[in-house]
């Protein structure tokens, strides 16, 4: 019974959101935010729902429901269908966009509660949840493709929604430029798939991969090489690895919701859901695999770096996601896939969580700067308490969610035995600690130690109901998601929950190697020597003026802004008024201007004509009869002689 | 000395060209523009006869009259227009008359 409307349901899940989107992007004059966030949140709560129901089918008993909606293209040999393609990646996929999705829409009820607006952001929040859920359903490339630019597209709406705010518009035009580069080289690779493979669709492109790597592509790339960095560049735009990271700090100028489910959550994660996703064709690629590991090892190193020294508490969790990104690219690279999907999984909880949570900080006390706040542990409890779990989440202590993913991924990096996976194994220990030690100053400086704001707003801050229930349920799966994953699904097995949507060639040997136990125990040490260190660090607010020349870089965040706005922005600009001189001065005078101007002199030289004097009308009325005259005479005089 | 048609031929485009050229080079006032039409118009019944005697028959000069009583009309009504020009602007001067600009 349930398999006969596993269909109608999986269609549901990704239409609901839709509806919601229709009904309150086109009747947002009209409904008041009771009514628009009564729909959009019944639609979202059902599509959860559902979602479970999916994934209780679909993970549990390792089916795949796979059906055609429309042809969408036919093109020559090349046919592209509107599908719906449920496994088991897609189902957990499920879970975690619609879910965070459905939490944030009713978080948002409160945290958006004075934006006159509301109906239109809970509207682009429906839109942004339904492509993302048509990305994760999608059975080919394209129509991954759809989702993919759908995200971005919705991203920028919400980034820029305070559009009243410049920085804000900034930010969103930012963003959308840096991920073009990034879908630049993602289409490319699409066209590499279409050309080379025949085909768009998963299963026939996985299916020749193995034959197509041994295809040359020049002198010693092969055809999977070229097309596995392509898509790879494409993951690194869309979830923000080092180089095209720039645009998810600067997105935080966005409502703190849109952080947590954009930002956070679901979207910066459909890199690591393509990479796993493809993980038939990455297999065949082992040097963009090792590229993969080193991108995310620098990464994630990288970014928490640059989180320790950050004051703004929404750009410190979004450095830590930058981060924490790293670590799935880092697994997916040292081929450790369902670690990486088991890591977002978490991640989505947590750091949806943290950032739900800041965001009750900020709408409570109305300031992002961390060392402008302190003391808010007895006037907030529950948001103290919920941003708790998820630090020590993210940190990775026992039993929360993020210390069997992360140690997971750990694990899988330390085992790969190849030199890249040593390295990252150790840079992933580093940005352990660090992540640590930034987690310890966010909760010292915002919770603990006397109080740096007004007192006039200190003494107004309060908790609201509706933004701190939804919460529970990110706690929870903060708590179990890693417990569930580990016991439960055995995700890390290779024959496990992912076994049928996710290849590793070298998924069996590994199992025969044996971790020694400190490895297995360190993230875990590293974590509680970081809280240690970040507790003793941040007890007291230093007020150090003077700032050394390595904490100068990283609070400029290595200065990759000014050096884009030197290289990229500055060029560009002076190839735009090259082009602009070009165009004004040489296709519009000598195109269309030149056209007009000729035109314009012919009819003045005609109206010089029209002088309103008679004698001069006769003359020309005379001047006609004799041209008339003349050449019919004339013309009659020939005709004779002929 | 014969008078042969060609001498009535010279003498009404004489007249008409006579006629064409007051119409155009006169500046002066309006009246002489009705008087260069006129002539004109006379120039043509000229032929008229000319052609109507040299052919041997009538119907030239039955048009030459019919000529005549629509030259008057015009004229009439030339003046008539010329009247009430007059009285609008206190003028007949043709170079005054520049209104009829597009």
């Amino acid at each position: 019974m349930l398999l006969k409307i596993l269909p109608i349901a999986t269609i549901l899940i990704i239409m609901l959101p839709l509806l919601s989107g229709i009904i309150n992007g086109i009747f947002c004059q009209y409904l008041t935010r009771k009514q628009s966030g009564f729909i959009a949140s019944i639609a979202l709560v059902i599509t959860a729902l559902l979602a479970i129901l999916v994934f209780y089918c679909i993970g549990i008993n390792q089916q795949i429901v796979h059906f055609t909606l429309i042809e969408w293209l036919k093109i020559g040999t090349l046919k592209v269908n509107w599908a719906i393609y449920v496994d088991s990646l897609t189902a957990i996929m499920f879970i975690v966009v619609s879910w965070v999705s459905a939490i944030v829409h009713i978080y948002s009820l409160g945290y958006m509660a004075e934006d006159e607006h509301l109906p239109k952001f809970l509207s682009f929040l429906s839109f942004f949840t339904f492509f993302m859920l048509s990305l994760v359903s999608a059975d080919n490339f394209l129509q991954l493709f759809f989702g993919w630019e759908g995200v971005g597209f919705c991203s920028y709406l919400l980034i820029g929604f305070w559009y009243k705010k410049e920085l804000a518009n900034k930010a969103a035009i930012k963003a959308f430029i840096v991920n073009r580069v990034a879908d630049f080289a993602f289409i490319l690779g699409i066209i590499t798939i279409i050309i080379y493979f025949g085909s768009a669709d998963f299963t026939s492109v996985f299916a020749k991969a193995k034959g197509l790597s041994q295809v040359k592509f020049g002198y010693s790339y092969s055809v999977v090489d070229i097309t596995c960095l392509l898509l790879f560049i494409g993951c690194m735009g869309k979830s923000a690895q080092i180089g095209l990271h720039v645009w998810l700090p600067d997105a935080m100028e966005g409502p703190t919701p849109v952080s947590a489910l954009i930002h956070a959550a679901t979207m910066v994660t459909a890199g690591v859901f393509l990479l796993a996703r493809c993980s038939f064709l990455f297999e065949y690629s082992p040097y963009v695999l090792q590229l993969i590991a080193i991108i995310g090892g620098i990464t994630c190193l990288f970014a928490a770096t640059i989180a320790i020294t950050q004051s703004d508490i929404k750009k410190i969790i979004a450095y830590s996601t930058c981060s924490q990104l790293g670590y799935m690219f880092l697994a997916c690279g040292v081929s450790a896939y369902n670690s990486a999907i088991f890591h977002l999984v978490t991640h989505a909880f947590f750091k949806a969580l943290l950032f739900l949570s800041a965001g009750s900080v900020i709408h409570a006390c109305h300031e992002q700067n961390i060392f402008k706040m302190g003391g808010l542990k007895d006037k907030l409890p529950i948001t103290y308490s919920n941003f708790l779990i998820g630090s020590l989440a993210l940190i990775g202590i026992y039993p929360l969610a993020g210390f069997y993913s992360k140690d997971l991924i750990l694990e899988s990096a330390y085992n790969a035995g190849s030199v890249v996976g040593n390295i990252v194994f150790v840079l992933g220990i580093i940005t352990a600690l660090l992540t640590a030690i930034y987690s310890m100053k966010i909760i010292m400086l915002v919770f603990h130690g006397k109080t740096r704001l007004d007192k006039n707003i200190f003494d107004h801050v309060h908790e609201t109901n509706i933004m701190n229930i939804p919460l529970s349920i990110l706690v929870a799966g903060s708590f179990f998601a890693g417990m569930i994953g580990y016991y439960l699904l055995s995700i890390d097995k290779p024959n496990g929950y992912f076994f049928h949507s996710i290849f590793s060639i070298h998924a069996y040997q590994r199992l025969i190697h044996h971790l020694p136990l400190y490895i297995k125990l360190l993230p875990i040490i590293i974590g509680i020597i970081g809280i240690i260190i970040g507790v003793y660090l941040y007890r007291k607010v230093k007020q150090t003026a003077e700032i050394g020349i390595i904490e100068r870089i990283l609070r400029n965040k290595y200065y990759f802004d000014e050096i884009y706005d030197y290289l990229v922005v500055r060029s560009v600009n002076i190839l735009s008024k090259l082009l602009n001189f070009f165009d004004q001065n040489i296709i519009d005078r000598f195109g269309p201007g030149g056209f007009a101007k000729i035109t314009n002199y012919w009819g003045y030289l005609v109206t010089r004509t029209q002088t309103g004097y008679i004698f001069n009308y006769t003359l020309y009325v005379v001047l006609f009869m004799v041209i008339c005259i003349t050449f019919f005479v004339g013309s009659f005089i020939i005709g004779c002689k002929v | 000395m014969i008078i042969t048609i060609e001498h009535y031929l010279i003498l009404s485009s004489l007249i008409f060209t006579i006629g064409m050229m007051g119409l155009f080079m006169h500046r002066k006032n309006v009246i002489t523009i009705l008087m260069s039409i006129e002539l004109m118009l006379l120039a043509v019944n000229i032929n008229f006869a000319a052609f109507s005697t040299h052919a041997g028959e009538l119907s030239g000069q039955i048009f030459s009259i019919i000529n005549l009583t629509i030259a008057a009309a015009e004229t009439s009504i030339g003046l008539a227009i010329l009247l009430v020009y007059f009285r609008n602007k206190n003028s007949i001067e043709v170079s005054d008359i520049n209104q009829m600009k597009g």
